[in-house]
């Protein structure tokens, strides 16, 4: 195991390798190749932090919740409200923002403010020859060269392993509203979820539980922001949702976080057997594609195009789903992690993981 | 800027190239007559020109595919070109070149509200995206102020902005699908109408790739429903800083507007001359727009008018109506061609961290005497995009590589100070050489890397985006 303290350091220990690396950042996810693993925790700290210009460097291994507290006391956040692994996995270790960029960890606003790799502005990482590269920087528009950051952003480690990144960052709003529908059909919690997100009130949040923490279906869907607005889009937003039943409003502080704290870490399988799927999918086909899967547990997020399934051990999510425009990764068990690609996609992924790594060292078998 | 010598084995068979397109294109989709070629010899960067060795038209993506596949073998470099707006030569042909044109792929595929996208081929407009769903309350959010005459093929391929992209990003957080032809005439499926990526994210690549990785024919993009409404005010200050520092504070404050923009003494001058706004006459104007439901604007501008006025501005005004509205935002869309009306300029588009605006200022104000030309400056203060207008006149022999020299030394300084050469126009053949300023070599033998895995040969618009000594050897390759 290494656990360079430096940039430098961990390039040079990519340099020397002539063996597979696993790299890890917290080990939350679970989701490293085979190999000696490379710890990336050695790297923290908080390089700048300006937030009239929304803008925050942190060296990788920095863990998220000491960004995340650094962000609260000048009343910001991180927007892409990024997931904790560790109930759902059952693992511990500590969330670090280097796995969170390279896995492009994206919580229920991805919906409306957009993921992980939507906020990251630079990179720096080394590639598998151990050479120090940069892309990107700490400004909002930037379009000097490729964007290698979202290359970067979800490659998993594959390309190279982070060591520092550049993020946006957002105000954190006042106040946050949710909207409450009970018993719904997946059928008709998707089409609410739908008519909320195609209305102008900034829903920020939309998902659906087909068995909620009361054991009954629940379907929410949140706004935040100023308290005048609140009491203004609540009220809009009860007359679009009028149709699908009774929608109760909820404004405690501490009740909505819950809510959507119990839908970001997918909590209903926590302390559960079975295999865990993600699938990706158009959010109105969401409960269409869920019904093949024959799942033993259903979590629908961002208006029905993120399904969190619960599966019998080792079934085959693939094969139940059969073609779909989307794709499904397994999040929990063993087997293969992403969704096969076609070939010549799957051409293109080799072709750079062959120019990034050349000698085959990152987490070898994660992604194709 | 010095382009790659044309080959002349390539020119050599311009006859047989002829006849091989023509024979997978309909007759009028072949340009070749050296007249009708001329239009196609620059883009909106007109201080360079050059007539491409044939310029195609396509009407699918299947004739893109099957000019690519000829061009691949025949080792023929291909320019790709969407409504030639780029303001840094993305499109300027060589003289060996084929000009792939996809302005009649323009049809709207598929509109689907309840999934919040719309598929469309790529030659159709920025605006007439929106204006295909704007009747139904949608609109598309990425606003460059070309959006009338730019493409969204070009949009993808430089990964546009616009004024508003504070709040709602620019072209690659809106993008959601593409479909991509490789030059050997591969046509992939990337992404689409759901969220995220399967693998790694090549749709994040791409964008932004100028035209270098393929040939995006179609894509998926992310629409949103219309804002009830929006409103702008407007605040004068006497000091780059103090507008600067009231920038800061509004974001601190947690109001997240639609756009702030930022014009300088000389931009306004130049406008007040020419459009007759009302503006002030001060050091920094801003124009701040936040969005909602008339009271929620009341409440975000009430916030943002008690942060402006802690400041001491000079004027403040709300607009009441459309029309004061109107007003307000009628002298910042006039500022180019108020600069046009002036004299010849060149647009920069560096981007700096937006606390560094003064001293960027201030160095500016430096060059514009040490260089003897006129500077103006439009800005996206939200997001710290710059728009430096150099005045020149072409007519002046010098003049244009004085601007030039100008132009290199205002992008050092805003490397310098943590930011970018471009925040929203790309590189192409204008910020090509001065891409070592900001990045190492190791830097940008990363990015060929890519390029050399979507595109093996160097054929896709191979003198653009990185300098072409450090491209030469690749570029090489193509030419034997």
């Amino acid at each position: 195991m290494a656990r360079p303290e430096t940039e430098q350091d961990l390039a040079e220990v990519v340099r020397a390798a002539t063996e597979p690396l696993r790299i890890v950042g917290g080990g939350t996810r679970g989701m490293g190749g085979a190999g000696t693993p490379l710890e990336t925790g050695g790297l923290a700290g908080i390089e700048l932090y300006e937030p009239g210009a929304l803008t925050l460097v942190v060296r990788a291994g920095t863990p998220v919740a000491e960004v995340e507290t650094a962000l609260a006391a000048e009343g910001q956040r991180l927007a892409f409200e990024p997931m904790d692994h560790r109930g759902l996995i059952g693992g511990g270790g500590t969330p670090t923002i280097g796995g969170v960029c390279a896995g492009n960890i994206s919580g229920p606003r991805r919906i409306n403010a957009g993921a992980c790799r939507d906020f990251m502005l630079g990179v720096r990482f080394v590639d598998g020859t151990g050479q120090v590269i940069k892309n990107g920087g700490r400004v909002m528009k930037n379009v000097t060269g490729y964007d290698l950051v979202k290359l970067m952003g979800g490659s998993y480690g594959t390309l190279g392993v982070l060591t520092e990144v550049a993020l946006k960052v957002l105000p954190a709003p006042a106040e946050t509203a949710v909207l409450r529908l009970r018993g719904l059909s997946d059928a008709d919690a998707v089409r609410a979820l739908s008519a909320g997100l195609t209305s102008p009130f900034e829903v920020t949040g939309a998902a659906h539980a087909p068995q909620g923490p009361g054991g009954e279906p629940e379907t929410w869907l949140r706004i935040e922001g100023f308290a005048e607005q609140m009491s203004y889009r609540t009220g809009k937003l009860q007359g679009v949702l009028a149709p699908f039943g009774e929608v109760e409003i909820l404004r405690d502080p501490e009740e909505t976080a819950s809510i959507w704290r119990w839908v970001r870490d997918v909590a209903p399988f926590h302390d559960t057997a079975g295999d865990v799927w993600r699938i990706s999918c158009k959010p109105t086909e969401g409960p269409q594609i869920a019904s093949r899967l024959d799942a033993a547990g259903l979590l629908y997020d961002w208006g029905g195009g993120l399904i969190w399934a619960l599966l019998p051990e080792g079934a085959d999510a693939r094969a139940r789903l059969g073609d779909f425009g989307g794709h499904a990764t397994l999040v929990r068990g063993s087997g293969q992690r992403f969704h096969p690609e076609p070939a010549p996609i799957a051409a293109l992924t080799a072709g750079l993981r062959a120019k990034f790594d050349p000698k085959g060292i990152f987490n070898p078998g994660l992604m194709g | 800027m010095d382009m790659p010598a044309p080959n002349p084995a390539i020119l050599a068979r311009k006859a047989r190239m002829v006849q091989r397109l023509s024979e997978v294109l309909p007759p009028d989709a072949v340009i070749h007559d050296e007249a009708e070629t001329r239009a196609y010899e620059c883009d909106a960067l007109s201080a360079y020109a050059c007539p491409p060795m044939i310029a195609v038209l396509p009407g699918s993506t299947a004739e893109v595919s099957a000019v690519l596949r000829i061009c691949h073998e025949e080792g023929v470099p291909v320019v790709p070109r969407a409504a030639g707006t780029s303001l840094a030569g993305g499109s300027l042909p060589t003289a060996d070149s084929v000009i792939l044109g996809v302005s009649r792929m323009n049809d709207v595929l598929e509109t689907d509200y309840d999934n919040r996208v719309i598929r469309v081929q790529t030659g159709r407009t920025n605006l007439s995206v929106s204006g295909a769903v704007e009747e139904d309350g949608f609109f598309y959010a990425p606003d460059p102020s070309s959006q009338l005459a730019c493409a969204i093929a070009g949009n993808i391929a430089m990964n546009s902005g616009g004024a508003h992209c504070l709040k709602y990003g620019v072209t690659t957080n809106n993008l959601m699908g593409v479909t991509l032809v490789m030059m050997d005439g591969t046509i992939v499926e990337i992404g689409g109408a759901h969220l995220d990526a399967g693998g790694l994210d090549l749709l994040g690549v791409i964008c932004g790739s100028e035209g270098q990785l393929g040939v995006v024919t179609e894509a998926t993009l992310r629409i949103l429903p219309k804002p009830e409404g929006a409103r702008p005010i407007l605040v004068g200050y006497d000091s780059a800083e103090v507008a600067g520092q009231c920038v800061s504070d509004i974001i601190k404050a947690g109001v997240l507007p639609v756009a702030i923009e930022y014009m300088d003494r000389p931009c306004i001058e130049a406008t007040e001359d020419f459009a007759g706004a009302g503006y002030p006459l001060c050091e920094a104007l801003l124009i701040i727009e936040v969005e909602g439901s008339p009271e929620e604007i009341d409440v975000q501008l009430g916030m943002i008018k008690e942060i402006a006025r802690k400041h001491d501005p000079v004027e403040l005004r709300e607009a009441q109506d459309a029309d004061e509205a109107a007003r307000i935002w009628l002298g910042r869309k006039s500022a180019f061609g108020a600069m046009g009306n002036i004299n010849d300029y060149m647009c920069l588009d560096g981007t700096i961290p937006v606390s560094a605006l003064p001293e960027v200022l201030r160095g500016m104000e430096a060059l514009s005497k040490q260089y003897g030309l006129d500077v103006a400056n439009v800005f996206h203060a939200g997001d710290g995009n710059l728009h430096p207008l150099i005045l020149y006149n072409a007519n002046t022999p010098g003049d244009l590589e004085k601007c030039e020299a100008f132009g290199a030394d205002i992008l050092r300084l805003c490397v310098e100070l943590g930011g970018c050469l471009t925040g929203e126009h790309g590189v192409g053949i204008e910020k090509r050489d001065l891409m070592l300023v900001q990045y190492e070599a190791a830097d940008l033998l990363a990015q060929m890397a890519v390029k050399d895995v979507f595109d093996p040969a160097w054929l896709l618009n191979p003198a653009k985006v990185f300098p072409l000594a450090v491209s030469e050897t690749r570029r090489a390759v193509a030419a034997e």
